[in-house]
């Protein structure tokens, strides 16, 4: 039952992220990421990270996506030429390494197959909000904090960059 | 039961998408989507490892990536905001004043 639903969400997520580079229309790039992150979300669910599946949905899904729709539709972007018509040498370099890239870390994934076969997964509590907790607010809180620090920063910096210059 | 390299695949199927999407695309705003593709794949192979190995320091390491994924877009969208302003357009082959 959860190899058929992985298989299901891993083609959806798959297809998803094809469609994000492929697609002309950037709101159409933005919504088939949203899918492909709903689909990971559901992933993350059968590996047992209630926590991270439940921020996922809420920080990427729901927040960061939502932020970049309304970039978007502010910057009022049309619709442009596919890149696979346009066969210029940066498309043709671009895949050329991509597929290099992608052949070498698919080769690293089949290679570990024969040293990580044995492992089991063992019934943990470590992916419910509780045990995300007791390691993060422990081990993790000096980067915890730091974090929240890089927060404020990146707040300041979003609204003096998008700021209209004041000499008008 | 699904084994670990399953999950490991698709986060490498994921990664490379996003690689072939920040390299061909010209729309800035896609490439950053394609940036959040890769981040999501890393954060897929980090939640894998951890329950594998029954270590709760990767979903510790993904919440801070999902922090800073979230500071990275907010300043990167501000960026974007601003180059459209002065210069109308976001293809990247246009920004070219410190080429020689």
């Amino acid at each position: 039952m959860t190899e058929v639903l992985f298989f299901i969400l891993s083609i959806i997520a798959v297809l998803c992220a094809l469609m994000v580079i492929i697609s002309r229309n950037p709101i159409y790039s933005a919504l088939f990421l949203v899918v492909t992150f709903f689909c990971l979300a559901v992933i993350f669910l059968l590996l047992e990270a209630y926590f991270l599946a439940a921020v996922q949905v809420i920080v990427y899904a729901g927040a960061i996506m939502v932020l970049f729709l309304f970039v978007i539709m502010l910057l009022n972007l049309q619709k442009e030429d596919s890149f696979l018509t346009a066969a210029q040498p940066r498309t043709v370099l671009g895949f050329g390494l991509a597929s290099v890239f992608s052949v070498i870390v698919i080769m690293g994934v089949v290679a570990s197959v024969g040293r990580l076969a044995g492992l089991e997964p063992d019934a943990a509590q470590i992916g419910s909000p509780a045990g995300v907790g007791r390691v993060l607010f422990t081990k993790y809180l000096l980067p915890f904090e730091i974090a929240s620090l890089l927060l404020l920063v990146a707040l300041v910096g979003a609204v003096i960059l998008a700021k209209r210059s004041m000499d008008k | 039961m699904i084994p670990l390299y399953y999950y490991l695949g698709l986060a490498a199927v994921l990664f490379a998408i996003g690689v072939v999407g920040v390299l061909v695309r010209r729309n800035a705003i896609v490439v950053f989507m394609s940036i959040e593709l890769m981040l999501n794949a890393v954060n897929l192979t980090f939640i894998a490892f951890s329950r594998y190995f029954n270590n709760p320091d990767g979903q510790v390491i993904v919440f801070f990536v999902m922090t800073l994924a979230a500071a990275e877009v907010a300043v990167g969208l501000a960026i974007i905001v601003a180059l459209f302003r002065n210069r109308e357009t976001i293809d990247i082959t246009k920004m070219n004043l410190m080429k020689w």
